[in-house]
């Protein structure tokens, strides 16, 4: 079977820090990584081959430097990578990102399905998936923790909710959005990483893709983002002190006080 | 529409380049110079003390749409086995408050099976119509058919605000609905505003792991959709007194519906689904082990609350991950979360920084849980739990 899985490039947003004085981000010396859902898709994507055969493309939308992402799923044992990357792709929202995505993604031939990590942990906006499947004209199920089967163009998976989790079944091709438990990630072999060294990565631009250029980055984009500022700051703290038995009734007594209990 | 930098203002002191969220900023020739990954979002003006970059152009953007056609608030109102979501009755508060300040209407848009006869009860806590999509087709969520229902309802109808929760369903299927719109959509959002003459919506949201805030609007789309997270908004106060219709709309299958579900597995039991807790006790590998953790619950049960965790005691194995709080996990904002035994990585944070009142539990005074817990006791968790358990007890009567 032919896989399909879409990573992103991100900043280990567990690094950003705010400055205080300024009130702005701290970037300085922060890493790129994959997302970290991505790993998980890429993952799973390697085992179904593992299982079924056939071949797994990593697609990535990003500048230039985005190329360092696909060459580490290579790593993984990735087969093929394909970079996205055009200036007019520059300021995409979730919308002109997954249609860039789709328009990719109809580039490369025949494929039986496409996974995408739950969420970007940047944007945390979990959107990218549904939008792109739509885009495809595929069916879309999200936060998938294990997938029970494939066969005869059909598939059965195990979809988290809220309160639990639902069995579905879904006709292929489909996207699937993964969440953490469906596996744990594999280290780069060292093959796979002299692979990745020597790799050139293919980069397709807007024209490659036949995109209508309307649709595309900051202008085909229907969001804009107007305004970012530091959250508020938590209120007042107050580590107490005394002995454990003191130290609770303080808090019971505040507690009780806000109405709290 | 651009940023620039004013040139003969720059001081080239470099407060732009950090604190651009998207990189886009870089020094040339003693000056600060704005590269094309710049978003338009602002972060730079807002850095810059000298009043050294400005926005320019708010160049005439050729309206995709007749904007002044979309009329109305709606709210997706999420059920669950026909009872009604609370993060639904938070919507209604909201979306009545945006309708009142627009003067239009809140429409609600309720899809599932035999439902029909709480159809009523949305209008008591406040909307003026419900679409009613009551089928045994919709029995079960399903992306397909969910999305087909609310995007033939906007089609036809139109409206200018689409909002949802921000549960497992509304952030799966409300993107496909906005793909097939054309629209924007904002993930997860805490504020909202409306702009009451031009009717954009300001919407405002955490983004890179809650370290940041980001607000967004849609200026040339429509309807503007957002979800919302659970437990922000006031939930809207019930009022039988008040009138409104109820639109029955017949679920026709167009288009296929390619998933179905199987089989649905309840895991939390009896417990509280943690997003729509009041009270929250977590506990984490301070807990040192599942067999303390009756200490957790019995705790939640005294205060009514739910139990959850952190990422580190789950991978444990002592509690499923549909309790887990956190960047991979669930994103709470109760009135009151009790973190036991928990150290306070930012990834636990960015899931519960929101909560009204944190009280932490540590024995160790440098965790970095204390520094953003409302009320710290340095202890042993394994001590300081049956004495609170005690006390909260005693109060309770
Ligand atoms: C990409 C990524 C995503 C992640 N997502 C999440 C997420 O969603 N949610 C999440 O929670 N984590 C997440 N993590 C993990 C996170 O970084 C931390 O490892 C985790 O939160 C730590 O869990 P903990 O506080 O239970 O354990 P620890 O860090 O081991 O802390 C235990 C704490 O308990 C205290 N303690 C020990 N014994 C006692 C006692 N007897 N009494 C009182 N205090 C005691 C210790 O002083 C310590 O502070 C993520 C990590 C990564 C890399
Ligand atoms: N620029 C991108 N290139 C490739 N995949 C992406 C991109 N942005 C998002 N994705 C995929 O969509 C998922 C959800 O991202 P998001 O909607 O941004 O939270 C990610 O985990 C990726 O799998």
């Amino acid at each position: 079977m032919n896989i399909i899985v879409l990573v992103k490039q991100v900043p280990d947003t567990s690094e950003v820090k705010i400055n205080r004085e300024t009130n702005t981000l701290i970037r300085d010396g922060v890493p790129s990584i994959i997302n970290p859902f991505d790993m998980f898709a890429i993952e799973e994507a390697l085992r179904l081959r593992e299982q079924h055969g056939g071949k797994v493309t990593a697609v990535t939308m990003g500048p230039p430097q985005a190329a360092d992402a696909l060459k580490e799923t290579v790593a993984m044992g990735v087969d093929e990578v394909v970079l996205l990357s055009d200036r007019a792709f520059a300021g995409a929202d979730t919308w002109a990102t997954s249609y860039t995505l789709a328009q990719g993604i109809k580039k490369l031939g025949a494929y039986d399905l496409v996974i995408a990590g739950k969420q970007a942990i940047d944007g945390d906006t979990a959107q990218v998936g549904p939008e792109t499947a739509d885009m495809l004209g595929i069916p879309f199920i999200a936060y998938i923790k294990k997938i029970e089967a494939i066969a005869g163009g059909k598939m059965t998976v195990e979809r988290m909710m809220d309160d639990g989790y639902d069995v579905v079944e879904s006709s292929l091709p489909a996207l699937i959005t993964v969440v953490k438990e469906i596996n744990q990630p594999r280290l780069p072999s060292l093959k796979g990483k002299m692979k990745a060294k020597n790799l050139k990565v293919t980069t397709l631009t807007a024209k490659d893709i036949n995109a209508d250029e309307n649709l595309l980055g900051l202008k085909g984009s229907p969001t804009k983002v107007v305004r970012i500022f530091p959250p508020a700051p938590r209120g007042q703290r107050e580590i107490l002190s005394g002995t454990i038995e003191q130290q609770v009734d303080q808090v019971v007594k505040k507690l009780k006080e806000q109405s709290l209990v | 529409m651009s940023v620039q930098v004013i040139s003969n203002t720059c001081t080239g002191c470099e407060t732009c380049v950090s604190a651009c969220p998207f990189g886009a900023i870089e020094m040339r020739g003693g000056k600060a110079f704005i590269t094309e990954s710049c978003t338009l979002c602002g972060a730079c003006i807002e850095a810059c003390e000298f009043k050294a970059i400005e926005r320019t152009g708010e160049e005439a953007v050729a309206a995709a749409k007749d904007l002044s056609a979309f009329k109305g608030v709606w709210v997706f109102a999420e059920q669950h086995k026909g009872g009604i979501s609370s993060v639904t009755l938070e919507l209604l508060g909201e979306g009545r408050k945006l309708a009142d300040k627009r003067q239009t209407k809140l429409s609600a848009v309720f899809i599932g099976q035999d439902i029909k006869n709480r159809a009523k009860d949305l209008i008591a806590h406040g909307a003026d119509v419900v679409y009613l999509a009551d089928d045994p087709a919709l029995k079960d969520f399903n992306d397909d058919s969910y999305s087909a229902v609310l995007t033939t309802l906007a089609t036809l109808h139109k409206p200018e605000i689409i909002l949802a929760g921000a549960t497992a369903i509304g952030r799966s299927f409300i993107p496909k609905v906005a793909a097939k719109l054309y629209t924007g959509l904002t993930a997860d959002c805490t504020v909202l505003d409306i702009d009451p003459e031009t009717g954009n919506l300001h919407q405002t949201r955490p983004a890179f792991g809650g370290n940041i805030m980001a607000t967004i609007v849609s200026p040339n789309h429509r309807p503007q959709m957002a979800t919302v997270r659970h437990k922000v908004m006031k939930p809207a106060p019930r009022n039988d007194a008040r009138t409104g219709e109820i639109i029955e709309v017949k679920f026709t299958q167009t288009g296929d519906v390619r998933t179905k579900v199987i089989k649905t597995v309840e895991e939390l039991g009896e417990t509280v689904n943690i997003c729509e807790a009041n009270i929250i006790v977590a506990g984490g590998r301070g807990m040192g082990g599942v067999k303390n953790f009756h200490l957790l619950e019995e705790l939640a049960k005294v205060l009514g609350g739910a139990v959850a965790a952190t990422r580190g005691a789950v991978d444990e194995g002592w509690i499923p991950y549909s309790h887990q709080v956190g960047q991979t996990g669930k994103t709470v904002c109760p009135k009151l979360y009790i973190a036991c035994g928990i150290s306070g990585a930012i990834q636990h944070v960015a899931g519960m920084q929101s909560s009204d009142v944190i009280v932490a539990i540590n024995k160790d005074p440098d965790a970095p849980i204390f520094s953003v817990a409302t009320y710290g006791i340095v202890g042993d968790v394994l001590e300081v739990l049956p004495v609170m358990i005690k006390k909260f007890k005693e109060i309770r009567g």
